[in-house]
């Protein structure tokens, strides 16, 4: 029997977690997102978990790493100062192939900025934020349930294609309470062991290695320099370098499709927006009231790797509109890919864009 | 129909549970969905305290507050902040020994305070109290949902004085608004 709860999205979140297996959470409060921590601090030790509250952003990141090389399920959660902090070794687990899950309940920024105001100002950091070059998978949920429900996708994410997976929220899903179902069990996928006679960062077609995490009988080398199969330091050879990046990358580009999560609304429309997270409610609210098939929507749920092919489907497409919570990020991303006009509806200061805001912009591209 | 319901007093008279308590009785109880949100200044306890909830048959796109057509006000500052904000058509109800203003909108006023401190003898139910002429007054939720909600949402053991609260709430709200 599943139940039904009337819940914070932070609270959800956690619950997601839990019912995916998280069993260690090591982090540092920060707000919007230490109900997380919260939560879990009451209800992982029951679960026969580990809640660590860590002396600060690097060192929670690294303990989770730590904990995911046991074999552990393992995430963190924080917010725009301490996700700063993380990036160093955020680049570590994309090098080392260590599963986590990095929640990120966004504010606005730069610097310490609005604590408690909301704002999508992380989504290129996600991205790129850890130097040299590397892939990640991030996830955009847009309600309470989506809190539960993609948190819970974010470690089978994590898991089969061994990355550190983001769960891009803010401080509008993150704090809100909304009615939430929560099952008594998900479905979930852990990574492929090592196979027998396989080296510890050998990796077949997919670009995945598979999982030997320390205490499983294999002996594995883990580092940060650039490595060979063995997991040895080669760090001269630029082939090795070469062979190795360009794995990392592909394994979560050539999986765009599989990694793929998006809705379409009115394939056939001229006017398309695109969003992610909360202003896709907006968009839903505006299409609501207006009941008109020449407006199409692309809601995306996972915007990295960025699933370009969905912007296709909209054939008739004259022109994109993308509202974001932050001065135009993701929205690069689009014009890159398309040749039709896109327009960028910023809203920053921490207020999801009105309805009304929205339909102005309408009016203007039609 | 769509409804969007301000609380506002000071922080420490349980605005914010306020409105979860009318959220959940709304979205687990009268089968409508509901969202809640609040304000996470950095406000401390005495200072303004805002909570809100959006009720509605359909599902709820857009989660945010924009016109409310229900204010709670239960301090003078919460009313100087968000009630005067109130349009004419609203429905107001204020706690009528702590707020002094009175809105333009039509409202009622219900000394739920004074009530809780002295019939209830616990000041800390003033909120329930008011929860329970809103209720009365707007119809919003049903009694039974909120009722389940309230015994959801309090510390064990206060069982009975919220509900005596909330019923002294619902007597409060059908005598002195007749809106």
């Amino acid at each position: 029997m599943s139940r039904v709860e009337f819940m914070q999205g932070n609270t959800a979140c956690a619950e997601g977690a839990l019912a995916a297996g998280c069993r260690f959470f090591g982090g540092y409060p920060i707000t919007p997102s230490t109900e997380i921590a919260e939560a879990m601090a009451r209800k992982l030790p029951k679960a026969g978990g580990v809640f660590i509250s860590m002396e600060d952003e690097l060192a929670s990141i690294a303990a989770v790493i730590g904990a995911a090389w046991t074999g552990t399920r393992a995430m963190t959660a924080t917010s725009g100062p301490g996700f700063s902090l993380m990036m160093e070794n955020i680049g570590y687990a994309a090098m080392t192939e260590t599963p986590c899950v990095i929640v990120n309940i966004q504010r606005g920024g730069p610097s310490t900025g609005q604590p408690t105001r909301a704002a999508q100002g992380d989504m290129l950091q996600c991205r790129f934020g850890s130097h040299g070059d590397y892939s990640t998978i991030a996830i955009t949920p847009n309600s309470v349930q989506e809190m539960f429900d993609l948190t819970a996708k974010a470690f089978d994410l994590a898991d089969r294609f061994r990355v550190p997976t983001f769960l891009m929220a803010d401080e509008i899903v993150g704090h809100m309470r909304e009615r939430v179902t929560i099952p008594d069990a998900v479905e979930v996928t852990r990574s492929s062991p090592l196979a027998e006679g396989s080296l510890p960062f050998e990796a077949g077609d997919d670009g995945i290695p598979g999982f030997a995490p320390f205490g499983s009988g294999r002996s594995v080398h883990v580092t940060g320099l650039t490595h060979d199969e063995r997991g040895y330091p080669d760090t001269t050879d630029p082939e090795a370098h070469d062979r190795l990046v360009r794995r990392l990358v592909a394994k979560v580009e050539s999986a765009r499709r599989e990694i793929a999560d998006y809705e379409v609304v009115n394939p056939d429309a001229e006017t398309v927006f695109v969003t992610y997270g909360p202003p896709s409610r907006t968009v839903q609210q505006v299409m609501r009231d207006r009941r008109d098939d020449s407006i199409g929507h692309l809601r995306l749920r996972v915007v990295w790797p960025f699933p370009e092919f969905a912007l296709q489907e909209f054939g008739n497409a004259q022109v994109f509109l993308m509202p974001e919570l932050n001065m135009g990020q993701m929205v690069r991303e689009v014009q890159r890919h398309v040749d039709q006009p896109v327009v960028s509806i910023p809203k920053i200061g921490g207020e999801l864009q009105t309805p009304a805001e929205l339909v102005q912009v309408l009016e203007a591209h039609r | 129909m769509r409804h969007e319901v301000r609380f506002s007093g000071y922080g420490g008279q349980g605005i914010i549970l306020s409105a979860v308590i009318l959220g959940r009785a709304a979205a687990l109880y009268d089968g409508k969905y509901a969202v809640q949100t609040q304000v996470y200044g950095p406000e401390a306890r005495g200072g303004a305290s805002m909570g809100q909830v959006v009720i509605d048959d359909e599902p709820i796109l857009y989660p945010e507050v924009a016109e409310p057509d229900i204010f709670v006000i239960m301090s003078q500052q919460g009313f100087e902040k968000y009630g005067v904000l109130a349009r004419e058509d609203a429905v107001m109800l204020l706690d009528s020994d702590l707020v002094r203003s009175r809105p333009i909108s039509r409202y009622c006023g219900i000394p739920a305070t004074a009530e809780a401190k002295g019939t209830l003898g616990r000041e800390i139910v003033a909120n329930i109290v008011m929860m329970g002429a809103l209720v009365t007054a707007t119809g919003v939720v049903s009694r039974e949902a909120i009722e389940r909600a309230v015994l959801d949402s309090v510390p064990r053991g206060t069982e009975e004085l919220n509900l005596k609260a909330l019923k002294r709430g619902f007597e409060l709200g059908e005598r002195a608004c007749n809106l």
